[in-house]
């Protein structure tokens, strides 16, 4: 059960939220400039960055509603998601995406972790200083979501193919559009 | 040296807004909403609490930045503020205050640390499910903005001076005003 009374029926993010719509506005705001804007970083590479960040933050229900984003986006199935998250040295994700989520991991042990020769790797790889600037911020973005839906106790469905199904309505509605009760 | 290129002079998550400035207005609205907007916990003490988590993960200029906001609100010297990050126990505030601290203090380490005892004893010394959830909230915050901050190696001045220039000025404008170029 959730630490304070909320919204009943709503998992995860959802019942925070709705208890709390003056800050959920701004929150969903962010989201959408972060993680659908127009960005040389695809919605699908992003979504990937937030799952891998939630997965070591340990939140069960943001790694699969993102990680369900990011299959929809990327067209691939759950083992593959997995596999990113397990170890995404060993997949077949670009060497500027791998060297984006070496610095995705070390904002997410905490900021002073990133290192020179990290960003120095994901440069020669072709990152540019906007993407290095919204990696960081995605990073560290989800140690705050992450951290207000596992700090508020909510609860979260525990059949991963329940967000994967409702990932294509999320992509379709986005963040600023999202309808917290459907 | 930051980690990208910024505009020089501006120090901490200054440049950063200056860089990327369609982040500007959902995090100007959400800090807004957040450390200002109406609430039973004071300016001051949400302050407060962003500057123990600030401190928590040894973030420079957000502790700085925000321990002299929380200076200016609570009308209290730096050595009050020291004493709340070091040993909150200590320090002359409130019972329900040290409860909502304890809170913010496992949301730093990870939503997973907070744990039912210590929201019981939050309840039990009068906090309220809204402040519960907006200490969860500023404590998940900072994580993210002291990672954005420390991620990509900003800059921030040494002398607590700097932080204290203007901060009547910030602090009555609002960040729905904040200009990261003053």
């Amino acid at each position: 059960m959730a630490f304070i009374t909320l919204p009943e029926g709503l998992p995860g993010i959802r019942g925070p939220m709705a208890f709390r719509p003056e800050t959920a506005k701004h929150l969903n705001e962010l989201a959408e400039v972060l993680l659908r804007s127009d960005n040389s970083l695809t919605r699908g590479e992003r979504e990937l960055i937030a799952t891998y960040v939630s997965s070591l933050n340990d939140c069960f229900f943001c790694q699969n509603a993102h990680g369900g984003l990011a299959q929809h986006y990327l067209q691939c199935d759950m083992a593959y998601i997995d596999q990113v998250k397990a170890d995404f040295y060993s997949t077949n994700l670009s060497p500027k995406l791998k060297a984006l989520l070496a610095i995705a991991g070390s904002v997410q042990a905490g900021g002073k972790h990133v290192t020179g020769e990290q960003i120095e790797t994901a440069r020669n790889l072709g990152a540019t200083d906007l993407e290095i600037h919204d990696t960081v911020l995605i990073a560290a973005a989800f140690c705050m979501f992450n951290r207000y839906v596992d700090g508020l106790g909510t609860w979260a469905p525990q059949d991963r193919n329940i967000y994967v199904e409702r990932a294509k309505w999320r992509a379709d509605e986005g963040y600023v559009n999202f309808d917290l009760y459907r | 040296m930051p980690h990208i290129a910024l505009s020089e002079g501006l120090a901490g998550i200054r440049g950063l807004l200056a860089f990327r400035p369609e982040m500007t207005n959902p995090l100007r609205g959400f800090m807004e909403i957040l450390m200002r907007g109406d609430n039973s916990l004071t300016k001051g003490e949400r302050e407060l609490i962003a500057t123990y988590v600030s401190h928590l993960n040894d973030c420079f200029f957000c502790q700085s930045s925000h321990g002299a906001t929380a200076e200016y609100y609570l009308q209290c010297d730096i050595g009050f503020i020291e004493r709340v990050k070091t040993n909150y126990e200590s320090a002359e505030i409130s019972e329900k205050l040290k409860a909502l601290l304890a809170i913010a203090e496992s949301v730093q380490r990870g939503g997973k640390h907070v744990t039912d005892e210590q929201v019981q004893k939050a309840r039990e010394l009068g906090a309220t499910d809204y402040e519960i959830h907006d200490t969860v909230l500023i404590a998940a915050a900072f994580c993210m903005f002291n990672r954005y901050v420390d991620g990509l190696d900003t800059w921030a001045p040494d002398d607590l001076e700097f932080y204290r220039k203007g901060v009547k000025e910030r602090a009555e404008g609002g960040y729905t005003n904040y200009d990261p170029y003053r």
